[in-house]
């Protein structure tokens, strides 16, 4: 299936090509208007998938932490680290803070459509320019990664979950 | 000419001119296909095909996987043979898999595919080859689409008359085109002249646990002919096998004309069902063999390779019931049994015609013991009595035979280049189509099984010439598929092959397509050098031995930079692929090594084995392109003096 990634490369590349022409940076308002399901609403920020509605409890679980931390190393920090540098992927740190936990786990279990429909991931590809792999993560595994995610911004930045507040 | 005047020719040393004179003057290439071919066979971009093939690949020892009706090639399936592009008899884990009592054997002949059945149809969970060189039998998983099991079959040369199937998969077989000299090395070690006494036939029959794992249940012990093909019965005959013989003259030399003398060779007729109950009263015997049984396992991604000793062998010259000697003109080749059961048909290759045999009456005729004779102290059914009819004048050298479920039958001409469609009852000759060029096995989607898919027939040639664009003095081997729905036969594609195509069997995709499996579980992952997060990745020394536990994930190795080997060191490179998606594979491949590289499918680890013989910093890479960063995907190894102390330091990113 060589073609097929060489057309998915060009598609990459045509991406790259088309924004850096233009602006650097979409302002929040192409975003607003890039979501596809609500083109007249505000962008709702939660991404494309089947969560929709997440809640999230203190204190931290530390059963799940353990679980989601376990997950991580095998399936996730070959691109990812803890701290805020940028491998194949962005580092975690902070991401409960600038993601709603709708958004990540639709990022984790969904991430073909997100990368094709949400402004926000495909931002993200545009500066990384390798499309996160699916890895086959259950829900309930994604949430587990979530909670770890919560740890960890509590432990590199001292506080979490401020995406939830806007 | 006169019918006869070409078979004295053929028959004698001219079978070449034959071919040349019939497949290739009278016809043009530029024939026949009919105004709505292209729409017939046009699968518009994105859509899928109907059936999936698997064709044999003869002298590659491979399979292939093709779409019809459009005829596009999906994959090569090694099997016998090494296969460099994926590692397959490379990587240490697929090594144990091409093992046999002779040593590593990296090829084979693989001439005919069986798809495992239930109840007389397809079922979607296997696909069987054999190897004629080196006898060997193969299990390919129609899940993974990987060759998961090999077993050697002992006392046996040129194991072509392999692997037809019975009704539920209890039994395929493995009997031998060669006859030899069998037993002790004092029993092996004989005169080529002593054939007749010396030389003996087996018939393996293999048996089929649920969960895949391949057994000889026992071997018939037979004269000294030579097998060619066989069917087993279903329906009404379920619990019987049949093989065609030829060579019942027992020649050793000079065959094409010493081996066509008789005007009748047989049917073996082989009452499986009476062996298993003589098998039960303790009867048979187990004697010493040495054979090597090969399996893979999902979860270690691993083969292993097993030697057997033992095996269970019945006389049927002693016990009574089991073989039955049908007589049939002249060198049967194919050998094949309608949908029915009932019917046999035997394609005498020197033949001018082709006799059906009707179980119902062979069945009588053993009852009431309608002997013509006796052949090596085994009985032999008086031919009128077993004979339904026969097919009158149908072509020149037919060989094989499929049908369409609708009562009719299809028979490829090797001599005559055609394929003729008769009627199974009535055998009167319906339509011929030609073939371009020296058609060989032919092929109806599900035609060996209970109920065939009558919609078309592939027809895999032997000759190509013309056919295509020329590529130096070796061609491709052509196949030709014609729609078969209507009363005439109409060509609709040709297509190019891989390999030389003997038998191919197809099968619905919607059998297939969903149960593929994407990825392997990382989880799931046994390999006792597997690293299943980048944080574990590491290197490690055994004396010379350097064990470098690696992982690979768009678009970067872990570790990537390694020093401290040594000229000399035995370097395993054990690559974990961490994907989980679907489509991800990566390559690894590094300077000089003397094997191939490897292909790692999502989840799986392979092993390569490499021997540095001097120093300096050696590249290496992924070789498939993954991402857009896949340029980027690469590492170096230092390599040092043998005697030098650099200590062993592995990086990544740092
Ligand atoms: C092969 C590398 C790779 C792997 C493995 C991977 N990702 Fe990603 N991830 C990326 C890339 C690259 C991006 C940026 C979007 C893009 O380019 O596709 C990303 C983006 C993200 C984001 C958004 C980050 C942000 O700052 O907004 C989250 C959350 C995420 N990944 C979670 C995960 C989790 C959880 C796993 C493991 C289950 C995982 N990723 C595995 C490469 C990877
Ligand atoms: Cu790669």
């Amino acid at each position: 299936m060589k073609t097929f990634q060489i057309f998915t490369l060009l598609a990459v590349i045509f991406l790259w090509q088309a924004c850096n022409s233009g602006t650097s940076k979409k302002s929040d308002a192409d975003l607003a208007n890039a979501d596809a399901k609500t083109p007249k609403k505000e962008y709702s920020g939660k991404g494309f998938g089947e969560i929709r509605n997440v809640e999230l409890t203190d204190p931290l679980d530390q059963a799940m932490i353990k679980k989601g931390k376990a997950i991580y190393d095998m399936k996730c920090a070959a691109c990812h680290k803890l701290d805020d540098k940028r491998v194949v992927g962005p580092g975690f740190q902070g991401v409960t803070n600038r993601r709603k936990p709708e958004w990540i786990m639709n990022m984790i279990t969904n991430v073909d459509v997100m990368l094709d429909k949400d402004p926000v991931a495909q931002e993200l590809l545009e500066q990384c320019l390798t499309r996160m792999p699916n890895q086959n993560v259950s829900v309930g595994d994604a949430r587990d990664i979530l909670e770890f995610f919560r740890k960890n911004d509590m432990d590199t930045v001292g506080k979490k979950d401020e995406a939830t507040k806007s | 000419m006169k019918i006869n005047q070409i078979f004295s020719i053929f028959s004698s040393l001219a079978a070449c001119t034959i071919i040349m004179l019939y497949s290739c003057k009278p016809k043009s290439p530029a024939t026949v296909s009919t105004g709505d071919a292209a729409s017939k066979v046009y699968v518009a971009p994105g859509q899928y095909d109907e059936f999936y093939n698997f064709i044999s690949g003869g002298f590659n020892g491979q399979m292939s996987v093709v779409g019809l009706p459009s005829g596009r090639g999906f994959k090569i399936l090694p099997v016998f043979s090494v296969h460099p592009e994926n590692g397959y008899g490379y990587t240490e884990e697929s090594k144990p898999m091409l093992m046999t009592s002779h040593g590593f054997v990296p090829w084979d002949d693989l001439h005919h595919i069986a798809l495992s059945t239930t109840r007389g149809e397809h079922d979607g969970r296997w696909a069987f080859g054999n190897a004629n060189n080196t006898p060997r039998v193969a299990r390919v998983d129609l899940g993974t689409f990987k060759t998961v099991e090999i077993l050697e079959i002992p006392n046996s040369g040129g194991n072509h008359s392999s692997p037809f199937i019975t009704e539920n998969t209890e039994y395929f077989v493995a009997s031998s085109r060669f006859s030899v000299p069998i037993g002790e090395d004092n029993q092996r070690d004989v005169p080529i002249n002593t054939y007749k006494e010396n030389f003996k036939g087996t018939v393996s029959f293999i048996k089929v646990a649920p969960e895949g794992d391949m057994s000889i249940a026992f071997q018939l012990v037979t004269p000294g002919v030579n097998f060619d093909l066989a069917r087993a019965g279903k329906g009404p005959s379920h619990g019987w096998f049949f093989f065609s013989c030829y060579n019942t003259e027992q020649a050793y030399s000079l065959l094409e004309v010493n081996a066509s003398q008789r005007d009748k060779d047989f049917i073996m007729a082989v009452n499986w069902k009476k062996a298993e109950e003589l098998i039960a009263q303790g009867k048979g015997k187990k004697v010493k063999a040495r054979y090597a049984h090969n399996k893979h396992d999902e979860h270690t991604h691993m083969a292993t390779s097993t030697i057997l000793e033992e095996v269970l062998q019945l006389d049927p010259k002693e016990l009574e019931g089991i073989v039955y000697f049908i007589p049939c003109p002249k060198s049967p080749h194919g050998c094949d049994v309608d949908p029915s059961g009932e019917y046999i048909v035997g394609s005498g290759k020197l033949a001018a015609m082709i006799p059906v045999f009707s179980f119902t009456k062979l069945m009588q005729a053993i009852q009431n013991k309608d002997f013509e004779g006796e052949y090596d102290g085994l009985p032999v059914v008086r031919y009128e009595s077993a004979l339904h009819g026969v097919v009158e004048k149908p072509g020149l050298g037919p060989l094989h035979t499929e049908f369409d479920g609708r009562g009719n039958a299809y028979t490829s001409f090797f001599v005559s280049s055609e394929i003729v469609k008769w009627d199974i009852k009535t055998l009167q000759v319906l339509d011929r189509v030609p073939t371009y060029y020296s058609v060989g096995h032919l092929m109806i989607p599900g035609g060996p099984t209970a109920k065939p898919h009558g919609k078309y027939v592939v027809g895999y040639n032997k000759i190509t010439k013309d056919r295509y664009l020329p590529t130096g003095p070796e061609l491709c081997h052509t196949a030709q598929l014609y729609d078969i729905s209507g009363d005439k036969m109409k060509l609709l594609l040709d297509f190019p092959t891989i390999g030389e195509p003997h038998y191919a069997e197809a099968i619905p995709a919607a059998l297939l397509k969903d149960k593929s499996v994407k990825f392997y579980k990382i989880e799931e992952n046994k390999h006792p050098y597997a690293v299943k997060s980048e944080k574990d990745s590491r290197v490690e020394r055994k004396g010379n031995q350097i064990h470098v536990y690696m992982t690979s994930i768009r678009s970067h190795f872990g570790p990537d930079n390694i020093e401290g080997v040594r000229v000399g060191d035995e370097v395993y490179f054990h690559v974990t692929n961490l994907e989980q998606d679907w489509d991800v594979p990566h390559g690894f491949a590094i300077k000089g090594a003397n094997t191939a590289e490897l292909l790692i499918m999502p989840g799986e680890t392979q092993t390569l084995k490499w021997v540095p013989n001097r120093v300096g910093v050696f590249p290496f890479y992924c070789t498939d392109f993954c991402s857009a960063l896949h340029q980027e995907m690469q590492g170096y190894l230092r390599v040092s003096p043998a005697n030098s102390n650099i200590p062993l330091k592995f990086t990544l990113d740092k």
